[in-house]
């Protein structure tokens, strides 16, 4: 029973976050400094772990596919399945799991500091609202950003995919047929749903976090405690919306 | 310049406004099933020092957050100006700052854009104005030479001085201090002491003190209140303080360490 309260609990104040948030929307512009700052931090510093995972995603799909498809003759399609999975599925989801991981506990760790050590109290004194000055640019970075990452990721993973596929000897398909396959069975919708995903789960990820780090009491074990929470509940989250976001866009 | 004991000056503007008061009414505060606070009553004039004093848990500073309005009542009632402290346009109307115990100065940012944030935030001048603004704070202060540094490099004197430092820069009508004096050597105490009366002869800031500091209290309040297990059990001048009816006010403000039969031996029992 407390356990229920305590996420019902968590999930009104989420959501009172996220209207507050909004409406400070307005502030953006003289908040400029801020929302470039958080989209270095969110977009820029994640884009080498992004990038390095993606190629790796694009070539063990590429790899099993064509160990699977070789025995029924389907080589020719490893492009399509590697696209379609990346850009409608692994693309976006894998985006959301690094963001939680690296920027979703950076960004709990560093508001329930904020919070234990009285800052957030501070910023409340001077009649400073966190949801306007802490979490808005945050969010507003993060839609901006994901679809971003999601890109390049799917990018990356499609040029992964083609290597492997040309150099590995029982596949041994051309970039040119490769990307063919790809061309053909794919479209623009699928890149789309892709980052709309995406956007949904990254908006979904840095609110939690948020929530979470601003609802922090006690000491420095809270704030493990806090991270740990978070980076839990992102996951958790990223899986569940994914169901329901698919389901949506079909 | 003299000042009227109603009105409190701005320290950068030298304009002068009213002076503001608080009013406790039976304030009550329990968390779960813990009463922090008991039927609290009592005022503080406007322009006037009134320092709290108590023993550790008796609720000093969760007294002080229903003020400044970050901790709502279980029951009662507080106004700041003679408005509910609880509501957010109290903040708007009234201008009051807080002096956190640690300071709570933002770690991430320098002394100077500790001090630059609230004007910043709600676009009071331009960014000249702001520095002359900061810089000044920072000379009251004796701080002019802590500008750049982030609060990581500071003592813990000089932590405090930039908290009041960016309370001040908040132009406020109201300075509520949380233990100002704990863990600073005797002469830093004294001096932040010298610097809690100075704001109030020279721009006549009502202040609340919270402390443990008997010396402080003595030296620079007008009226003193004591908070013992959450109830107001002494408010008065410090002079009426210096001869406490009360034993258990006595043995606080003057505890005798009794080696033969000491205090923590009688608590476990």
């Amino acid at each position: 029973m407390r356990q229920l309260n305590r996420i019902l609990e968590g999930f009104g104040s989420t959501i009172l976050l996220l209207f507050r948030s909004i409406g400070y929307l307005p502030t953006l512009p003289r908040q400029f400094g801020r929302f470039i700052e958080q989209c270095y931090l969110i977009g820029y510093t994640t884009l080498p772990i992004v990038a390095i995972l993606s190629f790796f995603i694009g070539s063990v799909l590429a790899l099993q596919a064509g160990y699977s498809m070789e025995n029924f003759g389907a080589k020719q399609f490893i492009g399509s399945l590697v696209g379609l999975s990346m850009a409608r599925e692994l693309g976006p989801v894998m985006v959301a799991i690094l963001l939680a991981g690296r920027v979703g506990s950076a960004i709990t760790a560093e508001l329930a500091s904020m919070k234990v050590y009285q800052e957030i109290d501070a910023l409340m004194t001077m009649n400073i609202p966190p949801a306007r000055m802490l979490v808005m640019p945050r969010l507003a970075a993060t839609v901006v950003m994901m679809p971003v990452l999601a890109i390049i990721a799917n990018l990356v993973g499609w040029f992964g995919g083609a290597i492997v596929s040309k150099y590995t000897t029982f596949i041994s398909i051309d970039p040119p047929a490769y990307f063919a396959a790809l061309r053909r069975f794919m479209e623009f919708e699928d890149v789309l749903n892709g980052l709309i995903k995406a956007e949904v789960f990254g908006f979904a990820i840095v609110l939690v976090c948020c929530n979470i780090g601003l609802n922090t009491r006690g000491g420095p074990r809270e704030i493990g405690a806090s991270v740990t929470r978070a980076v839990v509940t992102s996951l958790i989250l990223i899986l569940v919306l994914d169901y329901f976001v698919t389901k949506a866009l079909m | 310049m003299p000042i009227a004991a109603d009105v409190t000056r701005n320290p950068f503007t030298q304009i002068e406004s009213p002076a503001v008061g608080v009013t406790v009414e039976h304030l009550s505060k329990s968390f779960g099933t813990f009463e922090v606070l008991k039927d609290v009553s009592f005022a503080v004039k406007p322009g006037e020092i009134f320092v709290l004093m108590g023993p550790s848990g008796s609720g000093k500073s969760v007294l002080l957050k229903h003020i400044v309005g970050l901790e709502l009542p279980t029951s009662g009632k507080v106004t700041v100006d003679r408005r509910d402290a609880t509501e957010e346009a109290t903040r708007e109307h009234v201008r009051m700052a807080l002096v956190f115990q640690a300071g709570a100065l933002f770690n991430s940012m320098t002394v100077y854009d500790n001090l630059a944030l609230y004007p910043r935030e709600h676009r009071i001048g331009t960014e000249a104005e702001i520095k002359e603004k900061v810089m000044h704070a920072l000379q009251i202060l004796s701080l002019e030479n802590a500008a750049q540094k982030f609060p990581s490099d500071l003592s813990g004197g000089m932590k405090k001085r930039v908290a009041i430092a960016r309370a001040l820069v908040m132009e406020p009508q109201l300075m509520l201090y949380d233990e100002p004096t704990s863990e600073l050597d005797p002469v830093m105490g004294a001096t932040i002491s010298e610097i809690i009366a100075t704001l109030k002869d020279e721009y006549h800031v009502t202040s609340i003190v919270v402390s443990h500091d008997r010396d402080l209290a003595l030296a620079i309040a007008d009226r003193v209140g004591i908070l013992m297990g959450g109830k107001l059990v002494f408010l008065g001048t410090p002079a009426e303080l210096q001869a406490p009816k009360d034993p258990r006010i006595a043995d606080f403000l003057n505890p005798k360490i009794d080696l033969k039969n000491p205090r923590f031996k009688q608590l476990e029992t």
